[in-house]
């Protein structure tokens, strides 16, 4: 598809960089020349000018692209610049709106914007944390077929009856979840077969329902009760959003901001939040507000450095689920190695959000993607494809396909209902199937068979 | 450096080489000539290396970074001279490897500058391949390779390497439909140039047989020059003349110009600032050398005469082709120092032509011009721009500093060459016609109707060196020098 991203900013250059991957062409427009300067390493095309006027539009070809994506620092402009794009004719537009306040309004006038989706990089953020806070146990959660299946992420405590076990012994245990990516130390990934056995510390991720997967979690030795006290340090927009939906999800939020204004802002948006008016890196400050007695910390201030400190001084005095937010993608490999509880790069998780859109769309352009998700470090996918009459593994039993090698259906969703799939099960029209797999770019269903190895 | 990605990617620039090899092999078939076995023998030659080397894949995928691409390129043009120069040698049709080195050199570079002595000698297939380097040397064999062959997003960094200019504008964002739609534009006018010769075959307007006019369209395409007959381009018809002045100056126009011109986007072709300045400059200099050589007298018997040859050897000096119609060593020395100025100006950016590109000069005199306005008003903000579109500061500096590496290279290279002991519009000319990639230079030894051959063994040694020198423009040459290039890291 022809794409053309407005704004070369954090969000502009990762979306790039995963567009390109993807095989779209991809024409990016900054008013900097040093900001395209961070893109053009890429193989795609930057035009220097303002995203906002016709001219620089349609030298970038927006009259002739699938969809544009504004994506520069304010949101009035990007609005105004899908609102041209759309009058030039592009398919489809994307726009980062992040205020709040608009959100109301935006859903009014969203068709004569002509606007596909509204992101907002925080908000996402936020939810996915909230997510996570639910299922403390989890590292990371991630859904499909709008909830009913998802992917969590967890590691294998040291007393695990897990540990030892390979995959066929637990599958008799009927447990309903299907183990599909295994990370081990620091390198490998593992997508295990059945006589994989499991270790202690091994990152496990796995497929299965909601209330299975709670289940799962006691049965494995980790428990599972949802967090009822919080501490957010730092007061930015994802802390926002976060205390408004921990709060209504009944926990108790404690803010900690050292800007005045801010905290007054906060505690007049949200009356229920306790709001602090203080430095979060204090180590007296934060014992004084019981950070010990906390079922969840999350760092979120605009700093790295601080949340990285922070976040393991409360690992080191609680037992409390830790979540760090980090903004930079370097040193990630220095970053796994530190015990930081989950990890959340809010630029991936906007940049997701799009590409995702864009597999969707390409679904109506011969794709059958609905859903992507890229785990560990972008070297493992999980999708979710939706089988149509015409897909060639329809109607044959499992056991019987000639799969690629590193690949794993993890779950067929039938109407609703989610199976664990078995050698036996067979892939029907209409479902939706759940693949795990180190192939990228996969774009059909029939591309999970091995077309090397099809049997005459 | 990544030195087993580099090794591997000149195995397959080895095998394309070997593979277009396989066209003069037709040739020799056509005409029944003895020289196909050099030819079969240099391709052997590319296989045997070349093979080996492309299994020498690097281990884990890494990334190409910039130093990378520049080393490649340099590489890459360095390996296909070294083989391409193997046809001549095997075949002693030219004795000397140097000789055949040099002009390969000369050919892939579309310089064009030639050591033969008695062109007509030479068998149809070594002369088929020797203007058929001019072809390939063009474009860029890189350009070609990116068209061909699934390279990762960072192989821009070969393309940016490659083309000549001061900036690299892709045409659409793939890097690889980019190069496509470079070569496919680059095909298609090598193609109506061919049908325009053979229109004149079929309407009476002037003989040429198929095979020079292959010659002639590959060396005009590629800006080159090497030409078929002992004259030059003189014994030709006046049509064949005309059909070869509109092909060279067409080819020395960016070929963004063309590809604005199949989207329809006329708007930018008007716009586009460096085109109007190179048909200025033209026009310009055919009006002043023609009435220079009419006020003289002697040369031409009318002003029409006068006005077919002065534009041809104009539009051959300033698109570095270096055909010539008539000896204009011969000529006055004022209408010889103006072509010496258009050698040094060049072509478009992103055509094939060589020299230091309008585009530059239009930047170096803009700026200049801003600095004496700064002189007069040391507190004005100025911004410069070209087509309306800011210059940044970063191409500012670069050119400038191409202009000074230019310099440089060209005083050093003149004087390598003095010890020679020739005279100095010689040793001057000779330096600046290879090092812009023209062939011919202004002196009765080197003009149109001369030859390189009595130049010693140095001097064919830096002045091959100055036309890869200018057909890279300097940079990605100038890192090979530099022992920190080469070392790990």
């Amino acid at each position: 598809m022809k794409i053309v991203i407005i704004g070369a900013g954090k969000i502009g250059v990762t979306l790039a960089d995963q567009l390109v991957r993807e095989g779209h062409e991809i024409t990016v427009i900054d008013r900097s020349d040093d900001a395209l300067d961070a893109v053009n390493t890429l193989d795609v095309m930057t035009v220097e000018g303002n995203g906002i006027t016709l001219e620089t539009q349609k030298e970038a070809g927006v009259d002739r692209s699938d969809l544009a994506i504004a994506v520069m620092s304010t949101d009035e402009e990007n609005l105004l610049a899908c609102l041209i794009a759309k009058k030039l004719g592009v398919g489809n537009t994307i726009a980062r709106v992040r205020n709040p306040e608009y959100s109301a309004g935006i859903r009014l006038v969203q068709d004569d914007l002509g606007l596909s989706m509204a992101l907002n990089p925080e908000l996402a953020s936020a939810m996915e944390i909230a997510r996570i806070l639910r299922s403390p146990s989890a590292i990371k959660i991630d859904t499909f077929s709008k909830g009913r299946v998802e992917l969590h992420k967890v590691r294998l405590p040291e007393a695990s009856p897990l540990a030892g076990m390979t995959l066929q012994a637990l599958g008799r245990l009927q447990t309903g979840v299907l183990i599909c990516v295994v990370e081990r130390g620091e390198h490998e990934v593992f997508i295990p077969s059945g006589n994989f056995m499991l270790q202690a510390d091994d990152r496990i991720s796995f497929v299965a329902k909601p209330k299975t997967a709670a289940k799962f979690f006691r049965k494995i030795g980790i428990q599972t009760d949802p967090v009822k006290r919080v501490m957010l340090l730092g007061g930015g927009r994802i802390s926002y959003y976060l205390a408004k939906l921990m709060l209504d999800f009944g926990a108790s939020v404690k803010i900690i901001e050292t800007n005045p204004e801010t905290c007054a802002h906060l505690s007049e948006v949200l009356p229920d939040a306790t709001v602090i008016h203080g430095d979060a890196t204090n180590e007296r400050l934060l014992a004084e507000e019981g950070i010990a007695k906390m079922d969840a910390v999350a760092s979120l201030t605009g700093i790295d450095e601080e949340n990285v400190l922070m976040s393991l001084y409360a690992r080191s005095i609680t037992n409390a689920k830790i979540v760090t937010k980090i903004n930079r993608t370097t040193f990630s490999h220095i970053i796994k190695q530190m015990d930081l509880g989950s990890v959340f790069h809010p630029r991936y998780i906007a940049a997701d959000h799009i590409v995702r859109y864009v597999r969707a769309m390409q679904n109506s352009l011969g794709s059958n993607v609905e859903t992507l998700y890229k785990l560990v470090g972008n070297r493992v996918e999980a999708l979710e494809f939706r089988a149509t009459a015409k897909s060639a593994v329809c109607g044959t039993p499992l056991m019987e396909l000639t799969l690629q090698p590193n690949l794993l259906i993890g779950a067929i969703n039938r109407g609703g209902k989610i199976l664990t799939p078995g050698g036996k099960d067979t892939i029907e029209p209409g479902d939706t199937v759940i693949v795990v797999t180190t192939v990228t770019g996969l774009n059909d269903l029939d591309d999970i068979l091995d077309k090397r190895r099809v049997r005459a | 450096m990544n030195y087993r990605m580099i090794l591997s990617l000149l195995g397959y620039v080895l095998l394309l080489i070997g593979g277009f090899m396989l066209l003069p092999c037709i040739v020799a078939l056509i005409y029944g000539e003895q020289e196909l076995y050099s030819l079969l023998a240099a391709i052997g030659v590319c296989a045997l290396i070349g093979l080996p080397l492309i299994l020498l894949k690097p281990k884990t995928r890494r990334t190409m970074h910039a130093r990378d691409g520049f080393v490649m390129v340099s590489l890459s043009w360095i390996v296909i001279s070294l083989v391409g120069a193997l046809p001549f040698w095997f075949s002693r049709a030219i004795p000397s490897y140097l000789d055949a080195l040099f002009e390969t050199i000369s050919g892939f570079t579309t310089t064009g500058a030639s050591i033969l002595t008695d062109v007509e000698a030479m068998p149809h297939c070594l002369l088929f391949w020797r203007s058929f380097t001019h072809w390939l040397g063009g474009m860029g064999v890189l350009v070609f390779m990116l068209a061909v062959v699934p390279m990762s997003g960072e192989s821009i960094y070969l393309l940016r390497a490659e083309s000549p200019g001061p900036s690299v504008s892709k045409m659409v964002p793939k890097m690889r439909t980019s190069a496509m739609i470079l070569y496919a534009i680059y095909i298609a006018m090598t193609l109506l140039q061919i049908l325009a010769y053979q229109l004149g075959n079929w309407f009476g307007w002037g003989e040429i047989s198929l095979f020079d006019s292959l010659c002639l369209s590959f060396g005009s395409a590629g800006t080159g020059g090497f030409s078929v007959r002992a004259d030059g381009l003189a014994s030709y018809s006046s049509y064949v003349q005309s059909v070869t002045t509109v092909a060279m100056i067409m080819f020395g126009v960016n070929f963004s110009i063309y590809f604005f011109l199949i989207c329809r986007k006329f708007r930018l072709i008007w716009k586009n600032s460096e085109l109007k300045c190179y048909l200025g400059i033209i026009l310009a200099a055919v009006a002043l050398i023609t009435l220079n050589l009419m006020l003289t007298g002697g040369y031409f018997r009318t002003v029409g005469e006068a006005v077919h040859h002065v534009s041809f050897s104009v539009g051959s000096v300033i698109t570095t082709t270096g055909f010539g119609t008539v000896d204009f060593s011969l000529w006055p020395e004022f209408s010889k120092v103006i072509l010496v100025a258009l050698m040094v100006i060049g072509a478009c950016a992103g055509s094939t032509g060589g020299g230091i590109k309008v585009s530059r000069l239009l930047i170096l005199f803009k700026y200049a011009r801003a600095e004496i306005r700064h002189m007069l008003h040391p507190h004005a903000v100025e911004v410069m721009t070209v087509d309306g579109k800011r210059v940044s500061a970063d191409v500012i500096r670069g050119t400038s500093a191409f202009l000074i590496v230019y310099l440089f290279i060209a005083l050093f290279s003149i004087a390598l060459v003095a010890m020679d002991n020739f005279g100095a519009e010689t040793t001057v000319t000779s330096v600046l016609a290879t090092l812009n990639n023209i062939g011919p230079g202004v002196s009765i030894e080197i003009g149109p109707m001369g030859s390189y051959a009595r130049f010693s063994a140095l001097s064919k040694v830096v002045l091959s060196l100055d036309m890869l020198f200018g057909r890279l423009e300097i940079f990605p040459m100038l890192l090979l020098f530099r022992p920190s290039t080469w070392r790990k890291h």
